[in-house]
C-alpha cells in the first residue's frame, strides 16, 4: 500500500478548500492544517478528544451552504466511534470527515491504534449511511477528493492513508476564545 | 421484594412548554439522548420542519455538536438523562476553553423515588459534576416553574454567554411505572 505523506496531502487537499470551514482534531492533523497556513475559517481543537466530527456536525448543519471539512487523527476519530452512527443519521451533505490514518497515537509515543489491527473505518463509515466512504492512497485519490468536496453531496467519508514521520511541530493558537471569535467573524458573526 | 408506593399521576403539561419554549429562545437544533421524561420534547423536534433534532450515541456528542452550532451561528440546545452527565466531563472542557454558550437540559433519575440502584451513584453528583465543569444549573421542581427556569437558563446561555443547565427533577417527572 502506497503511503502519502501528510504534509504533503494535508496542503495539496487545502488547496483546493475554497470556501470550506475547517475543523481539526487535537495534535498532528491540528499541526498539518496550521502548516498549510493558517486561515480565520480554521477550527483547531486542543482537547475534548473524541470532538472533532461532531464540532463538525453542528458547524455543517448551521451552515448548510458551506462545505465543511473535518481533519482527525484515526486515534481521535476512534474515541468518537459513535460519530459514524450520529452522523450516518443526520446525513449532512455539506459534511466531509477526512482521517489521517497512520495507525498509531503518535501524540503519546507512536503506540499502535485499533485501525492497524483490523479495525477498518472506512467500512465503519460506509456501514453507518455516509454517502460515500474511500480510503486515499495517491495524489490522484486527492485531487478527485477536492473535487467532490465540494458537491454537497455528503457526507464523505475519506481516510488518508500516511506514514508514522512525525514532520516539526507547527503550533495552531491555543487560545480557544480567539480561534472562536476569529471564525465566526469570518462568517461576519459577533462574538457572542 | 417490596414494590413501590402509587402517587398520583405527575403533571406531565410541562413536557409540552419544552420545544415551544426552546424555539421562542431562537433554538433551531436540538441534539438528544433520549429519555422517557423527554419524550414528548424529541417527538415535537422531529416533527417540527423548523428544527433539526439529532439523535446521540452517548452525550459527549451533544455538546460538541452544539458547540459546533455556535461556531456556525445557530442556537442549539441538548437533551439528556442525568446519567448522561458522567459521560460529558472532558468534552465540556470544549465549553470552557472556548467560552461557548451551552444549553442543557437534564431530566433527573436516582435522585427521588428510585427504584433502580443503578441510577443513583450518577443522579446523586448529578448538579456537583456539571458544577465542576462550569455548568451553572437552574432547577425545577414543579410543574409551573419549568418555564420560568427553561427562560432564565436560556437567556443566561445565550445572551449572557454561559454554559448552563436546567436540571428537572425526578418529583417533578414522577414515578416510573416498574410493573406493567
Amino acid at each position: 500500500m502506497s503511503i502519502l505523506n501528510r504534509r504533503d496531502a494535508v496542503a495539496r487537499l487545502l488547496k483546493g478548500r475554497k470556501e470550506a470551514l475547517v475543523v481539526t482534531g487535537l495534535g498532528a492533523p491540528s499541526y498539518d492544517v496550521m502548516a498549510a497556513g493558517d486561515h480565520d475559517s480554521n477550527f483547531y481543537l486542543w482537547g475534548a478528544m473524541g470532538g472533532a466530527a461532531m464540532v463538525g456536525l453542528g458547524l455543517a448543519l448551521s451552515q448548510p451552504g458551506r462545505t465543511v471539512l473535518v481533519l482527525t487523527g484515526d486515534g481521535e476519530q476512534l474515541m468518537g466511534m459513535g460519530g459514524f452512527a450520529t452522523i450516518g443519521v443526520a446525513k449532512p451533505d455539506n459534511l466531509v470527515l477526512i482521517v489521517l490514518n497512520n495507525e498509531h497515537f503518535g501524540e503519546t509515543g507512536m503506540q499502535p491504534s485499533h485501525t492497524g489491527q483490523g479495525v477498518d473505518l472506512v467500512a465503519v463509515a460506509k456501514a453507518c449511511g455516509f454517502t460515500s466512504s474511500e480510503r486515499i492512497l495517491d495524489e490522484t485519490g486527492i485531487e478527485k477528493l477536492c473535487a467532490s468536496m465540494h458537491l454537497r453531496d455528503g457526507p464523505i467519508y475519506a481516510e488518508m492513508v500516511i506514514g508514522t514521520d512525525e514532520p516539526e511541530r507547527v503550533l495552531p493558537p491555543r487560545d480557544g476564545v480567539f480561534i472562536k471569535n476569529r471564525f465566526r467573524k469570518s462568517l461576519g458573526l459577533a462574538s457572542i | 421484594m417490596t414494590m413501590p408506593n402509587k402517587s398520583p399521576p405527575a403533571d406531565c403539561g410541562w413536557q409540552h412548554q419544552i420545544l415551544s419554549t426552546l424555539k421562542r429562545s431562537g433554538v433551531e437544533i436540538i441534539a438528544y439522548v433520549p429519555d422517557a421524561a423527554h419524550s414528548v420534547a424529541i417527538r415535537e423536534a422531529n416533527e417540527d420542519p423548523d428544527t433539526t433534532a439529532v439523535s446521540c450515541t452517548t452525550e459527549e456528542e451533544g455538546i460538541a455538536i452544539c458547540a459546533g452550532a455556535h461556531l456556525g451561528g445557530k442556537r442549539a440546545a441538548m437533551l439528556m438523562q442525568s446519567s448522561g452527565v458522567g459521560n460529558c466531563i472532558n468534552m465540556l472542557s470544549l465549553i470552557s476553553m472556548c467560552r461557548f454558550p451551552l444549553l442543557v437540559l437534564v431530566t433527573m433519575r436516582g435522585e427521588w423515588a428510585e427504584f433502580n440502584p443503578w441510577q443513583s451513584p450518577m443522579g446523586q453528583v448529578t448538579e456537583q459534576s456539571l458544577g465542576l465543569m462550569g455548568v451553572r444549573c437552574f432547577r425545577a421542581e414543579q410543574a409551573n416553574e419549568v418555564l420560568t427556569q427553561l427562560e432564565g437558563a436560556s437567556d443566561s446561555a445565550f445572551n449572557g454567554d454561559q454554559a448552563c443547565a436546567l436540571i428537572l427533577g425526578q418529583r417533578l417527572i414522577g414515578r416510573k411505572a416498574w410493573v406493567k
